[in-house]
């Protein structure tokens, strides 16, 4: 059968080959205008860039491609030649700096989501987590590293604001990232989490959860900058633009981010 | 590297506790390994070697589901002594012997494989029951296998991340290891003290593995 099939399109080969070449013709002359920019993006943002990008494509024609990373990594990977033209930081420190080391163009670098904290019981009991929390009946709370991550910076914070550092000290767990410190509470090994608010919107992860009051800490901003290597990369920009467009805003808000005034 | 010193201290003590734990499980495992002829062995050879093979940070994903309260094994170490097993030293401890099971069985095995039949043989003729056998004439010929197994399992463990990572917590002087210091120099830009420590697993690591080459060119295999 595959052999039938194979000498019946042998002649046509030529004739095929003729009009790839020249659909690849065409497709490279015509829409002149499409890029591609490549994207490092935190690994917490992973989701909402997926759906970033799709909706990018859609709009501009141009193409990004992602590359996750923690922003440690990724900030290290830039700094020593990785090949990519934007980056999206889970922090504002790694950006600046990379703007202060001339990895960056000075000047691009610019919020495009502001992460929330949510107070997370994955196995829900009586009453409001925030309460469970302010009572002390729980064996484990997990955070991200407050010297590492923003949330963990934030979610300590927020345990200052409510008075129960030395009450909680005993019982943090901190996860290397958010993701980790999510990690802990879904497999129910700590009772409550201070997690990000995007990896719970949109997410069965069952339980209930309080979204923590933006005031309670100093908010927590991921910077987008444009790196030195996508400084003439029309995609790149047109990616950067396209972060602050209403387009993106609502799909930042539907994952549980909010935006930059 | 003053404040590093729990990290290097709560290292060494889990790598010593798990090489222990290691020898008494791995010496019967690799000695079954060696000698059975059961169909079973390739399928339990293979399990052996998967944490080879499977990302660390996989296993210590799913010693994270193991050890929650909600399981039989979690449950029973919370009533037992009221602590979770994830983030303890008990919990590190399991999870580190997981991860380096197969660098304690494998040079064993190829120890006690290399003893041969001919010497079990001749000490069974000598009235030597199993146990006796193995103590007189097998483990003193497989001195080199036990002292590259030990030190394996040791330097595996000291250098092992993504598992306890994953399991531990990172709680300082209870679950915050060297190489999770390390990784969290690196992460906060404070290469100096990264740097610091690096040196200081690289140059251990290779003075203990340099001994271990010349204790197995001193004493060759088939010294007895």
């Amino acid at each position: 059968m595959a052999a039938i099939n194979l000498s019946g399109m042998r002649p046509f080969l030529p004739i095929r080959l003729g009009l790839l070449v020249l659909a690849l013709t065409l497709l490279a002359a015509a829409p002149a205008a499409a890029e591609t920019v490549r994207v490092a993006v935190a690994a917490n943002f992973t989701r909402p860039a997926e759906a970033l990008s799709e909706a990018f494509t859609a709009a501009s024609g141009h193409e990004a491609i992602l590359t996750t990373g923690s922003t440690g990594l990724l900030y290290a990977q830039i700094v020593h030649g990785a090949p990519f033209d934007v980056f999206l930081a889970a922090d504002q420190v790694r950006p600046a700096r990379l703007v202060g080391e001339g990895h960056a163009v000075a000047g691009s670098a610019r919020t495009y989501a502001i992460g929330r904290l949510a107070l997370w019981e994955p196995q829900a009991g009586e009453g409001d987590p925030l309460e469970r929390l302010r009572s002390g009946r729980y064996r484990r709370l997990a955070l991200a590293n407050p010297e590492l991550a923003p949330y963990g910076a934030a979610a300590r914070q927020v345990l200052a604001r409510l008075g129960l550092e030395d009450a909680a000290a005993g019982r943090l767990v901190f996860g290397e990232n958010i993701a980790q410190a999510h990690a802990f509470a879904a497999t129910g090994n700590a009772d409550l989490g201070l997690v990000a608010l995007a990896q719970l919107a949109g997410n069965e992860a069952g339980g209930r959860f309080t979204i923590i009051p933006a005031a309670w800490h100093d908010p927590i901003r991921q910077d987008a900058v444009l790196l030195a290597r996508g400084a003439d990369n029309a995609a790149a920009r047109a990616w950067l633009d396209f972060l602050a467009s209403p387009g993106a805003r609502d799909i930042l808000e539907s994952f549980g981010y909010g935006v930059p005034e | 590297m003053i404040e590093s010193a729990p990290a290097i201290w709560l290292t060494l003590r889990l790598a010593l506790v798990t090489t222990l734990i290691l020898f008494v499980i791995g010496t019967p495992l690799a000695w079954w390994l060696a000698t059975t002829r059961s169909r079973a062995r390739p399928v339990i050879e293979a399990v052996t070697a998967l944490p080879l093979v499977l990302p660390p940070t996989v296993i210590g994903f799913y010693l994270l589901i193991l050890f929650n309260p909600g399981t039989p094994l979690g449950g029973a170490w919370v009533s037992l002594t009221g602590d979770t097993l994830a983030f303890s030293f008990a919990g590190l401890v399991i999870a580190s012997v997981i991860y380096s099971l197969p660098f304690m069985v494998q040079p064993l095995q190829t120890a006690f494989e290399r003893v041969g039949r001919d010497h079990l043989e001749a000490a069974a003729s000598l009235g030597a029951g199993p146990l006796d056998a193995f103590r007189s004439v097998v483990a003193p010929l497989s001195l080199r296998g036990f002292v590259t197994a030990g030190v394996l399992s040791f330097i595996h463990t000291v250098g092992e991340f993504g598992v306890v990572l994953m399991v531990g917590g990172n709680i300082p002087g209870r679950t915050r290891v060297v190489s999770i210091a390390l990784y969290d120099h690196v992460e906060t830009l404070d290469y100096d003290a990264a740097h610091a420590l690096a040196l200081g697993l690289i140059a251990v690591s290779l003075a203990v593995l340099t001994a271990v080459f010349l204790i197995n060119r001193r004493y060759p295999a088939h010294a007895g």
